[in-house]
């Protein structure tokens, strides 16, 4: 269920998951875009000479991810801040998945607090951060 | 606080190096939401009346430079995160200015020994001077021994 307001957040309630599009065109293509078409975001082989596992899907990209997720859950919902942490590369064309809990609600000032982590198929977490947002009374 | 980082803090903290003009251009924050998976006609549609850039496009536009002028060199430095503070909507098809400063300066300690942390904040503000939102780079050093 989609959440309109502040009074349908549950404190702890975990957000839908979000599995995000990290193929390798879709990172081409956004890397291109913002103008970082180094082959580290582009191309595998050219993410391998410069000494990466694979093409690296770029933070923002993945910062963008965690947004879209928030929105995803609460159309309405005002971004006030995002911060993520890097802990480790997202590599393109490998499935990665993003999780969310509610970890604090403000209902004076309607913000809702939110963990969020971007896992890949291991397990293994490679960013995680933390939202906050608005959302209607 | 170790004493050299105290000296810069105190040297670079919160003083403008950097000051950059940027576009926003429509067509480019449409396709950005889209990759980032935004469904909201805000964010995708033009004609939209709330239409504007999904919140962290703003991560994706740099100054002309990270640190200022005369900052040491501590090491190689790596990206270790980014932060996005969201005041006001940024509004597609219209100019925008940024204004750099360092943020924070602090450093972690481990088994590897010292790792210096530089936060650089790009401060953005509309043609009014209105101030729309903030962006930060969080980079790391590990020290060379």
């Amino acid at each position: 269920m989609a959440i309109s307001t502040l009074g349908d957040v549950e404190f702890g309630e975990d957000l839908p998951a979000f599995v995000p599009d990290t193929t390798l065109e879709t990172t081409r293509q956004f890397a291109k875009l913002v103008g970082w078409d180094g082959p580290r975001f582009t191309d595998h082989e050219g993410a391998r000479k410069e000494g990466f596992p694979g093409a690296l899907v770029p933070g923002i990209l993945s910062q963008g991810y965690l947004v879209a997720m928030i929105h995803q859950w609460a159309p309405a919902a005002e971004i006030i801040n995002v911060d993520t942490v890097f802990r480790a590369p997202v590599l393109a064309d490998e499935d990665h998945t993003i999780n969310g809990v509610v970890t604090d609600i403000d209902e004076d000032e309607g913000k809702v607090e939110i963990d969020l982590t971007v896992s890949n198929a291991k397990g293994e977490t490679r960013i995680f951060g933390t939202a906050s947002v608005k959302l209607p009374n | 606080m170790d004493a050299d980082i105290s000296e810069i803090r105190e040297k670079f903290l919160n003083l403008d190096f950097d000051e950059k003009e940027f576009f926003i251009d429509p067509e480019t924050t449409i396709e950005y939401a889209r990759l980032c998976g935004e469904t909201a006609d805000r964010f995708l549609d033009v004609t939209n009346a709330d239409f504007q850039a999904p919140p962290t496009f703003i991560a994706s536009l740099s100054g002309r430079r990270m640190l200022p002028k005369n900052f040491p060199r501590f090491g190689l430095g790596m990206d270790a995160g980014k932060g996005v503070e969201c005041l006001k909507p940024i509004r597609p098809g219209r100019k925008i200015t940024g204004k750099t400063h360092l943020h924070d300066v602090y450093t972690k300690t481990g088994r590897s020994g010292r790792m210096i942390f530089v936060v650089t904040r790009i401060e953005f503000y509309d043609e009014d001077g209105s101030h729309l939102a903030n962006a930060d780079s969080r980079m790391v050093m590990r020290e060379k021994k």
